[in-house]
């Protein structure tokens, strides 16, 4: 092989590939913020709102999750500006990434609501409880404790899958590998770097989410 | 945006594009296809190994549970860029789609490794406990109770897995590799409106997965029911 | 010299200690039985025999010969002279009755396959079950799949029978058929260990029971002194608790 690992090349861009791992939770964090939003609404418009508005957030919800969200970004980033509606890049990803996490977020929470078992609320109310009370002291740890280990799951998931903004220019964790790439040529070190970083990373995210799953909300959580 | 969608449709669903677009179809199916089935044996072969027991095997079951971790931890553009280029660091001449193979399959394996693991876990202990005190070796036990058994339970997922991926197949089009997202940026660049084009590779794609997930489903429905016959 | 010699065993899951310096002998042809309430330890005396949990103090002798559960060699002689029969979820779900039979004898044993089935249809014939050689095990109701156990470990030609609760997790209708068929077993001479909450069928076959607690062997006898006149205070709380019902 004409090729010997330098390690020593790649090693003083540490600092930088680590803020880009910072800037990958960043960015996935606030996808899954809006993301959720997304989620709630339609979840709850599935859950309880007429047939048409069900059907039409089945359809984004079926659309969003059989496509690749790095087709959907190149859509929002190349197609839109034909309609007037130009985009940067860092917002054409955080928008892709948002829609389609609202779109996998939906479902989550909508199992999150069904799990809810009427028994439950009617025991509450045989114990006296009124609405409000039912809904603070039942339902709302109940739902918490049933949809913190799949939302922390799709968090770690979002934090990968923000990798592929580097094809977009943005100076997150990959991004930032492609261009310690670009400067040193010493591909294999850089990524292997990267991929290292990224192990910590959900290591370390997974970790602390399960912790703050287990104790705050008594969820059953793995390390994923 | 529309207009021009519209204008351009009848050149752009032309006879050569049509079978450009089919090919790269073909391209992003086998993708995943092939790395899925080519992972998923390793992947067997990995979950196995990890479930094996005494001292002599340690470092086997040390070295499968590191890769497992590694790999499922990683992003797929990561992975496929290291691939890349330890194939060209190595001087492997190889054409980028079996590259991109390779990538597919680290992944797979680690992910299917741990579908076959729940598995394997699922089968009760008895049986497990009964072919042991049978003398049964490990690798009979497997063969003749475990994995008839098991498969049941690790089908659904592998194949969720293999539909799942054919998402994230998309990101070989950043080493050239010929599917459909390639194809969009080939397209793209050719001049066709990026709305047109973009939007016909989410239909295809939309076209790929959805009845898989469909084809899933059912059967998921229908290895749940000849599983739950019960006494 | 007994057949089965147990001495001082001890064994833990991790830290857990499940089985504190318990010492039994089991003669040839009797039957001992094992009483005591849940997390007793018998279950996991039986599994530590056939080599499923590692001891981690004492020993267990078979004619004599000490076992060494840390060579697998000797862990598979043992288990060739062994045979057990759990609770439940015994019956390999994906052969049939006969094949369940018949799998250890030819494909571990190596045993000819013809001589293999004419033995199995013969002992699945015993236990009463001559029409039901290719029913699988979810078309078996509860008391058939533990009788196909019983013909199964039989099969194996064990010197001793484990017998692990294997009426506990029957529809109580069910359970007559598979206490006979261990009846007969017993008229055969078959060196039993039985574990078992059927006091009744208990006191019927065993030369002498052992009342366990808390991993502790706290008294062995004939059933007339266990049940009747037990001689420590926890056997005595435990066989009125039991009688009441």
């Amino acid at each position: 092989m004409s090729y010997t690992l330098q390690f020593g090349q790649v090693w003083p861009y540490l600092p930088y590939l680590a803020q880009g791992a910072l800037v990958s939770l960043w960015l996935a964090f606030l996808a899954f913020l809006g993301g959720m939003v997304i989620g709630l609404l339609g979840a709850m418009g599935k859950t309880f709102g007429p047939p048409w508005l069900q059907r039409l957030i089945q359809g984004y919800v079926v659309f969003l999750t059989n496509t690749p969200q790095l087709v959907q970004i190149y859509f929002l980033y190349f197609a839109l500006p034909d309609s007037g509606v130009l985009l940067s890049s860092y917002q054409a990803v955080l928008i892709g990434m948002t829609l389609n996490a609202g779109a996998y977020l939906t479902e989550i929470q909508r199992a999150g609501f069904l799990s809810v078992h009427r028994e439950e609320l009617e025991a509450a109310e045989t114990l006296g409880m009124s609405r409000l009370q039912s809904v603070r002291y039942v339902i709302l740890p109940h739902i918490m404790r049933v949809l913190f280990p799949p939302l922390s799951n799709q968090y770690i998931l979002m934090t990968l899958g923000s990798s592929m903004a580097a094809l977009f220019g943005v100076e997150e964790l990959t991004g930032r590998a492609f261009n310690v790439n670009a400067e040193t040529f010493r591909s294999i070190e850089v990524f292997s770097l990267a991929a290292g970083l990224y192990i910590l990373l959900t290591l370390i995210a997974s970790t602390v989410l399960a912790l703050i799953g287990r104790h705050l909300f008594r969820a059953r959580m793995r390390i994923v | 945006m529309l207009a021009r969608m519209i204008e351009e449709a009848p050149a752009f669903f032309g006879y050569y594009n049509l079978i450009f677009l089919f090919q790269a179809l073909l391209g992003t199916f086998l993708l995943s296809a092939v790395g899925c089935v080519v992972g998923g044996l390793a992947g067997f072969g990995l979950a196995v190994v990890r479930r094996t027991e005494g001292p002599r095997l340690l470092p086997a079951r040390l070295i499968a549970l590191l890769f497992i971790e590694a790999f499922r931890r990683i992003p797929f553009l990561v992975t496929l860029m290291l691939t890349f280029f330890v194939f060209q660091f190595a001087d492997i001449d190889l054409p980028l789609f079996w590259v991109a193979v390779v990538s597919v399959c680290l992944i797979a394996s680690a992910f299917i490794a741990e579908i076959v693991r729940s598995g394997l876990d699922s089968v009760h202990r008895n049986q497990w406990d009964t072919a042991a005190a049978m003398n049964m070796g490990y690798l009979m036990m497997l063969r003749l109770v475990i994995v008839p058994q098991a498969w049941k339970v690790i089908l659904p997922p592998a194949f969720s897995f293999f539909i799942l991926f054919i998402k994230d197949t998309a990101l070989a089009s950043q080493i050239g590799v010929m599917e459909l997202t390639y194809a969009g940026k080939v397209l793209n660049n050719k001049g066709f409106s990026a709305g047109l084009v973009f939007g016909s590779i989410l239909l295809l794609y939309f076209a790929l997965s959805y009845p898989l997930t469909r084809l899933g489903a059912w059967m998921e429905a229908r290895l749940a029911s000849s599983r739950d016959r019960k006494t | 010299m007994h057949h089965l010699e147990i001495e001082r065993l001890s064994a833990a899951y991790g830290k857990q200690p499940v089985l504190q310096d318990v010492s039994l002998g089991v003669d040839k042809g009797e039957i001992v039985s094992l009483i005591g309430p849940s997390g007793s330890g018998k279950s996991t005396l039986l599994r530590v025999l056939v080599g499923l949990l590692p001891p981690s103090a004492g020993a267990v002798k078979l004619d004599g010969q000490s076992i060494d559960y840390k060579s697998r060699p000797h862990v598979k002689a043992a288990r060739d002279r062994f045979a057990i029969v759990f609770q439940q979820y015994n019956l390999f779900q994906n052969m049939t009755a006969l094949g369940n039979v018949t799998v250890a004898p030819i494909k571990v044993k190596g045993r000819p396959t013809r001589e293999v089935e004419a033995e199995a249809r013969a002992l699945l014939a015993k236990v009463g079950l001559a029409e039901k050689l290719n029913a699988y095990p979810d078309q078996l109701s509860g008391g058939q799949q533990q009788r196909v156990a019983i013909a199964r470990a039989l099969a194996l030609r064990p010197e001793i029978l484990l017998l692990d609760e294997v009426t506990s997790a029957l529809d109580p209708e069910l359970v007559g058929e598979v206490l006979d068929a261990i009846r007969l077993l017993a008229a055969d001479g078959m060196t039993m260990f039985i574990v078992s909450h059927e006091m009744g069928f208990v006191r019927e076959v065993s030369a002498r029971v052992a009342f366990m607690a808390d991993g502790r062997v706290v008294e062995v006898g004939p059933p007339r002194q266990i049940f009747d006149r037990p001689e420590e205070a926890r056997t005595r709380e435990f066989v009125s608790r039991i009688l009441r019902h």
